[in-house]
């Protein structure tokens, strides 16, 4: 029960985490019609900011804050400068430019912070464990993510739903050309979209970086499983982001935690323990190509909310 | 006319300079370059058939570095259970690779775009992680290849320079497929079907089984690059088909000029030169390598063939 009820909050804390990535993709994807490969990066971005400026001010939250500003003003030059070319160009342009932008970022990041790890130290009052139930106790700092992410999901939708901006951003996902023939200034909108997306993704890398380690190529994997979320959920609408990420988070975590126990029913043990990794990664990826098989479009298109 | 002949001229020396490397490589004494354009030669390979999708199709598959991989396997594992025939081992791996094109490109082919893009990655990652689990077959760390495929003494794969020219003949039997296949009725159906699928569909094409046999084909074409490049390095990994490895392959198909014959050999030869020149000077090639990417990508449209047409122009 123990098990079930920290697995079942992990899978949670990690869907959100997903969630904050995958927004910022997917409004990207929705308003820019940008296939942004880098965003991975900006995540990576976002962890290192945040490991260096806690340890020169010697506070986690004020690093957090520096980091998430500098992943934001990050976001803004790269969009600038490089990103904003490639609007309206052919998706594998897209594919293959922000492609070239990880492996500067990557080896970038190299060159200044070396090729080892950065750890990103927790203050103490966040690694006390909470008890959440009569008996059951769940990390802080877990929790705290948990938290957070929720906050910024719902400040995200009423931001969208709510707001003067969030009303442009949402005319400029159903319809660029026309919002830009009713006097909006597109590109500072695009500049602003793209900001917002990278901060997200800086939130997001900073806040996973205590869990795991601060590392090249971190953003990566995590950037593959955020492309599967808006795939699924639908290119461009942030309730489908959501509610992908959820789900997403959840079979990953939950098949890593039970699956080898479920395999080791039926196979050997040697065998279960190396083949339950593999099996639960495989996963998420068996649900997305199942979603696109079913309905192509993503479970909750944008253009037909 | 003339803009026809500078890039020809240029492909030709380029072709020229395959066929002779061993030669060079001979009387300079440089065993260094002839493996790495065995290898470059492979990747060719790879890219040419991403090409046959890519640039004739219309097909954007950002998963094709999964054939790289399911091409090794088949040598690698075979290998190791004792089979040591190149007439079974290649013969395994091009029937697998169909086999995963089939299965893969049904399912992917229902959607086009970006969900296509997607679908072919997401594929490919589980084909990674599948080999990552195989554990009798060294799982994440990979599998050494003990002994290079046996060809019953028609040829040795041991021996360097008869390698080379075996990976180059695959090469120019593939570019020679790919120019036969583009310019048949099938080919030309098929790059109909790039241009406006809606529009052949109304005349009458199976757009669907077209695209179909297209994508089988490259991939038996891209599994083939496997099993060389196992033979190659003697040791395969999950790592040969991670997504950045398919990254590299649309690169290099791009970087040459997509919907050109030999534009992704040109382009494979060109980036896998460069990534070899940066990291002689710097370790840190790649801090060059990804802006000069996106430089390409932001000016130089239509790729080095492209480029060579136009310089021609004026």
């Amino acid at each position: 029960m123990l098990l079930v009820v920290e697995q079942f909050l992990n899978g949670l804390q990690f869907g959100l985490l997903l969630f904050l990535l995958a927004a910022g993709l997917t409004l990207v994807f929705g308003i820019m019609d940008l296939v942004n490969l880098a965003h991975g990066s900006l995540y990576m971005m976002g962890a290192y900011f945040a490991a260096t400026f806690a340890a020169w001010t010697g506070s986690f939250l004020l690093g957090a804050l520096l980091a998430l500003g500098a992943t934001l003003i990050l976001g803004i030059v790269l969009e600038m400068s490089a990103l904003r070319h490639l609007y309206g160009r052919d998706h594998l342009d897209h594919v293959l430019a922000t492609f070239g932008l990880i492996l500067f970022f990557n080896e970038a990041v190299r060159l200044i912070w070396g090729p080892a790890g950065l750890a990103l130290p927790l203050p103490a009052w966040l690694t006390v464990p909470v008890p959440i139930l009569p008996g059951i106790h769940y990390p802080a700092y877990r929790l705290a993510i948990i938290v957070v992410a929720l906050l910024v999901a719902l400040l995200l939708y009423l931001g969208v739903m709510r707001t003067r901006i969030g009303m442009l951003i949402r005319a400029g996902a159903s319809n660029r050309e026309m919002i830009g023939a009713l006097g909006i200034n597109i590109k500072l909108l695009y500049t602003l979209v793209f900001g917002l997306g990278a901060a997200l993704a800086g939130l997001a890398g900073l806040m996973q970086a205590p869990i795991l380690t601060v590392q090249i190529g971190m953003g990566e994997n995590i950037l593959i499983l955020a492309f599967v979320i808006i795939v699924i959920g639908g290119i461009g609408s942030i309730r489908g982001a959501f509610l992908a990420a959820i789900f997403v988070g959840m079979i990953d975590t939950l098949g890593r935690a039970f699956l080898p126990n479920l395999l080791r029913q039926v196979l050997s043990g040697a065998a279960a323990s190396t083949a339950a990794p593999a099996l639960s990664s495989m996963l998420i990826y068996l649900l997305m190509a199942i979603v696109l098989v079913v309905r192509p479009e993503g479970l909750f298109p944008a253009n037909r909310r | 006319m003339k803009s026809l002949t500078v890039s020809k001229a240029v492909t030709a020396l380029m072709l020229a300079g395959l066929v002779l490397l061993p030669l060079y490589s001979q009387l300079a004494g440089n065993v260094f370059i002839l493996t790495l354009f065995t290898r470059i030669v492979i990747l060719a390979l790879a890219a040419a058939s991403l090409n046959l999708i890519m640039g004739f199709g219309g097909m954007m598959s950002f998963g094709h570095a999964a054939y790289l991989g399911i091409g090794g396997y088949a040598v690698g594992m075979l290998a190791q259970e004792g089979v040591g025939s190149g007439f079974i081992q290649f013969p395994v791996a091009l029937a697998a690779s169909a086999l995963y094109a089939l299965v893969i490109g049904a399912l992917s082919l229902r959607t086009r775009g970006v969900y296509f893009i997607m679908i072919t990655l997401a594929f490919a990652q589980m084909a990674y992680y599948v080999a990552s689990g195989l554990a009798r077959y060294g799982g994440d760390d990979g599998l050494t290849v003990y002994k290079r495929s046996d060809f019953s003494g028609l040829i040795n794969l041991g021996n360097r320079t008869q390698f080379y020219y075996l990976c180059l003949a695959c090469l120019f039997g593939v570019l020679f497929l790919i120019w036969r296949i583009v310019n048949s009725r099938f080919g030309l159906v098929v790059q109909g079907l790039r241009s406006n699928e809606q529009r052949m569909q109304a005349i009458g094409f199976p757009a669907k089984r077209y695209k179909l046999v297209c994508f089988v084909i490259s991939g038996m074409m891209c599994g083939l690059a496997g099993a060389l490049l196992a033979n190659n390095t003697d040791f395969i990994s999950p790592a040969v088909m991670y997504w950045t490895r398919s990254g590299d392959l649309m690169v290099m198909v791009i970087l040459g000029g997509m919907g050109t014959l030999f534009g992704p050999v040109m382009g494979a030869v060109v980036f896998l030169l460069l990534e070899e020149f940066l990291s002689q000077i710097t370790e840190y090639w790649a801090l060059i390598m990804g802006p000069l990417l996106l430089l390409i990508v932001l000016f130089g449209r239509g790729g080095i063939m492209g480029l060579l047409g136009r310089f021609n122009r004026g």
